[in-house]
C-alpha cells in the first residue's frame, strides 16, 4: 500500500524529487561515478513511479489540486485574499496527467540509456544535475495551474536545455547551438512574462482558472494571446520560428535530444492549455485556430522537405521533428476552429483534437526512439555523417531493428503507433478541409522516402572500410531503445485502449473550461 | 463489427488486430511456398557472386550509394522550391529572432483585424 502523505503529496514530489535529486547529484557523485549513476537512475525511477502514481490518481478521482501552503485543496482561495487564489496551485487534469506520463517514460528511458551513451565525458556532475533540472521543470510546466509559474518552470527548463546542448562543446559548434536555443528561449520567455503582466494587470490574478473565469477578449487579452503564441509556438518548432531545432536536437547528446522533443512538447501542452483553458471560446477561435493549422501545415511541408537533403542523421531527425510537429498542430488546431460550434465538434473536432494529442504521446516516443538509435549509431561508428555510414545492418542487428520500428511509426506505416494518430488526423481532417489532410498524407510517404534513405545509408550494403570494428550498442541503452520500441509497439497493436483512457479524457480535459474552473474555484 | 481492438475515427475503422493476424497468415503462405521449392543455391560458390556485365568486382565500399546520392532526382525536380527555402536557413542568431518577431507581428495584425 502507498503511504497517504504520498498520494497526497504526488504532485509536489512529482517536482520536489527530480529538483533534490539534481542538487544532491555532484554531492553523490564525490563519492564515486557508479554512486552518481545509481543516485540519478534511483532519482528518476522514483520520479517515474510518481509521475505514474499522479496520473493513476487523476484518472481514478479526476482533477487533482494541489495548493502549496495550505493543508488542503479547499483552501485554494484563502478566506483574507479578496477572493483571489494568491498562493501557487498545481492543477492536474487528464491533459497534465498525460503530460506527466510521457515525460517521465521518456525521462526514464533516457536517463537508463545516458547512464552508457554518455560515461565516456567528463564534466558528468554537472551533466546529471542539469538534465534532473530539466526533467523537473518539464513536469512543473504541465502540472502547474499559474501562469507565472508556468514561466518559471519554461525558464528553469530553457536554461537546462541550452546547458545540456552545449555539453559536447564539438569545437564550438554545440556551443553555437546552445547559444542560438538560449537567444530564442529567453525572446520567448520575455514574450510569455510581457503576457503575463497584461493579463495581471487587467485581471489582478495570475491563476489560469481564475484568468479563465474572467478574461474578457479586450485589445489587450488580444496582444497577450499573440505573444503567448509566438513565444511557445517557437518554442516548440513550429515554423517559420523552427530555425533553432536542427542546430540544437544535431547538437545536443542524443539522450538529451530525445528529453529536448519532450521539453518542447511542454511548450505545445502550454499553448494549448492557454487557447482552450485560460481563453476557451472568449477568443476568435476560428481565427486563432486557422493561425494554428497554419503554422502546423507549414511545420509539415517545410519541416519534411528540409529533412530529406540532409546528410547529418540527428539533423535530417530534427527536421522531422518540425514536421511531426505540424500534425499536432494540424489536429489541435482543427479542434480550435471549431470550438465554438458544438455539432462540427462532435461530428469530426474532437476526433481531430484526440488526434493531434496522440500523436503527441506517440511522438514523444518514436522520436524519442529514434534519436537514441542516432546516439547508439554515432557512439559506434564516432560520425553522424550519413555518407560515412553504411553496412551497420550487419553488427548493430538491434538498433537497425529499433531504428526500423521507429521509422515505421514516423511514417505512420501500420501496425505501428505513428498510423493510429495519423489515422484519426486524416479521416477528421478530411471532414474540415480535404485538402488539408492529404497534405498531411504527402507529408508522411516523403517521410517514408526520407527514412527510407537513412536506413539504406546506415544499415544496408557491405560494411564500410573503417567500420570493421563497429559493435552493437551497450545492454542498457539497448534497454532504453527497448522501453521506447515496446511502448510503439503496443500503443499501436492497442490504440483503442490508449485514447479510451488515455487520449480522450485529455481532449475533454482540454474543451471543458468550465470543469477545469469549477475544479480550482469550486464555484466560487 | 467493431472489436475491441479497433479505433474507430466516426468517419472509419481501424484494427491493428487483424491486420497484424492478416500480415502473419500473409508471411506463413510466403513460407510455405518458399520451403516447397527447389534448393539449388549454394553459398560461397560462383553463384554467390555479382555479375557486372562481365567487368571486375569493384570493391565492397564503392558499392554502396552513400546518403548523399540518394533522391538527387527529386530535389532537382524541385530545386526551385530548394532555392528559395533552403537559404532562409540562413543559421544567423538575428535572423531566428526576426522571424518571431515577423510572426508575431503579422498574427497581431491578424488577431486585431479579424
Amino acid at each position: 500500500m502507498i503511504p497517504g502523505y504520498i498520494t497526497t503529496n504526488a504532485p509536489a514530489l512529482l517536482i520536489a524529487v527530480p529538483l533534490l535529486g539534481a542538487f544532491l547529484s555532484p554531492l553523490i557523485g564525490r563519492i564515486s561515478r557508479d554512486t552518481r549513476a545509481l543516485w540519478v537512475l534511483a532519482v528518476m525511477t522514483l520520479t517515474t513511479l510518481i509521475g505514474y502514481l499522479t496520473a493513476f490518481l487523476v484518472y481514478t478521482e479526476g482533477t487533482l489540486i494541489y495548493v502549496f501552503g495550505a493543508s488542503e485543496a479547499s483552501l485554494a482561495i484563502p478566506p483574507d485574499s479578496g477572493g483571489i487564489p494568491i498562493r501557487i496551485i498545481f492543477t492536474l487534469d487528464a491533459m497534465s496527467a498525460l503530460m506527466v506520463t510521457i515525460a517521465v517514460t521518456v525521462g526514464f528511458a533516457v536517463i537508463l540509456y545516458s547512464l552508457t551513451s554518455d560515461a565516456r565525458r567528463s564534466g558528468l556532475e554537472a551533466y546529471y544535475t542539469i538534465f534532473l533540472l530539466m526533467i523537473g521543470a518539464v513536469l512543473g510546466m504541465v502540472s502547474t495551474g499559474d501562469l507565472f509559474n508556468f514561466f518559471v518552470f519554461l525558464e528553469i527548463s530553457s536554461l537546462a536545455s541550452a546547458g545540456l546542448v552545449a555539453y559536447k562543446v564539438e569545437n564550438g559548434r554545440a556551443v553555437e547551438a546552445g547559444l542560438k536555443y538560449l537567444l530564442v528561449s529567453t525572446i520567448g520567455g520575455i514574450f510569455f512574462l510581457f503576457a503575463i503582466g497584461i493579463l495581471y494587470g487587467q485581471y489582478n490574478a495570475l491563476n489560469m482558472a481564475m484568468l479563465a473565469d474572467m478574461i474578457q477578449w479586450t485589445p489587450l487579452d488580444k496582444l497577450a494571446l499573440v505573444l503567448v503564441v509566438a513565444a511557445l509556438a517557437a518554442k516548440c518548432g513550429a515554423v517559420p520560428m523552427h530555425f533553432w531545432t536542427p542546430d540544437a536536437y544535431s547538437m545536443a547528446p542524443s539522450a538529451v535530444t530525445a528529453m529536448l522533443v519532450v521539453a518542447s512538447q511542454a511548450s505545445l501542452y502550454g499553448l494549448f492549455r492557454i487557447c482552450f483553458t485560460l481563453y476557451g471560446i472568449t477568443l476568435n477561435y476560428v481565427t486563432i485556430g486557422w493561425v494554428i493549422i497554419i503554422l502546423g501545415i507549414l511545420s509539415m511541408i517545410i519541416g519534411v522537405t528540409m529533412a530529406i537533403p540532409q546528410k547529418d542523421i540527428k539533423r535530417l531527425m530534427a527536421y522531422h521533428a518540425v514536421s511531426q510537429t505540424g500534425y499536432m498542430l494540424l489536429g489541435v488546431g482543427v479542434g480550435l476552429a471549431v470550438l465554438g460550434d458544438q455539432a462540427l465538434l462532435n461530428s469530426y473536432g474532437m476526433t481531430a483534437m484526440e488526434g493531434g494529442i496522440f500523436h503527441i504521446f506517440n511522438h514523444a516516443m518514436y522520436k524519442g526512439l529514434l534519436f537514441l538509435t542516432a546516439g547508439a549509431i554515432i557512439y559506434q561508428v564516432g560520425t553522424s555523417d550519413l555518407n560515412r555510414m553504411g553496412g551497420l545492418g550487419h553488427r548493430m542487428k538491434w538498433t537497425m531493428i529499433f531504428f526500423i520500428i521507429g521509422a515505421l511509426a514516423i511514417a505512420g506505416i501500420p501496425p505501428f503507433n505513428g498510423f493510429a494518430s495519423k489515422f484519426l488526423i486524416y479521416e477528421s481532417v478530411f471532414a474540415f478541409s480535404p485538402i488539408l489532410s492529404v497534405i498531411a498524407m504527402v507529408v508522411s510517404i516523403l517521410t517514408l522516402a526520407s527514412f527510407v534513405k537513412v536506413f539504406h545509408s546506415v544499415f544496408m550494403g557491405p560494411p564500410l572500410p573503417g567500420n570493421e570494428q563497429v559493435r552493437e550498442a551497450p545492454h542498457t541503452m539497448l534497454i532504453g531503445m527497448t522501453i521506447l520500441a515496446a511502448i510503439v509497439i503496443i500503443s499501436g497493436i492497442f490504440p483503442e485502449f490508449f485514447v479510451q483512457n488515455l487520449i480522450t479524457p485529455a481532449a475533454h480535459a482540454l474543451t471543458d473550461q468550465a470543469g477545469y474552473i469549477s475544479a480550482v474555484l469550486g464555484g466560487a | 463489427m467493431v472489436s475491441a481492438t479497433s479505433l474507430t475515427s466516426g468517419f472509419g475503422i481501424w484494427d491493428p488486430v487483424l491486420w497484424v493476424l492478416a500480415i502473419i497468415i500473409g508471411l506463413v503462405i510466403a513460407w510455405i511456398l518458399w520451403s516447397s521449392g527447389v534448393s539449388a543455391f549454394k553459398k560461397g560458390t560462383e553463384q554467390a557472386r555479382p555479375y557486372l556485365s562481365g567487368n571486375a568486382e569493384p570493391p565492397k565500399g564503392e558499392v554502396h550509394i552513400r546518403a548523399g546520392n540518394l533522391y538527387w532526382g527529386f530535389t532537382e525536380g524541385i530545386k526551385g522550391y530548394y532555392q528559395r527555402i533552403v537559404p532562409l536557413h540562413t543559421g544567423i542568431m538575428t535572423d531566428y529572432l526576426l522571424w518571431m518577431f515577423w510572426v508575431a507581428g503579422i498574427l497581431l495584425i491578424i488577431v486585431m483585424v479579424v
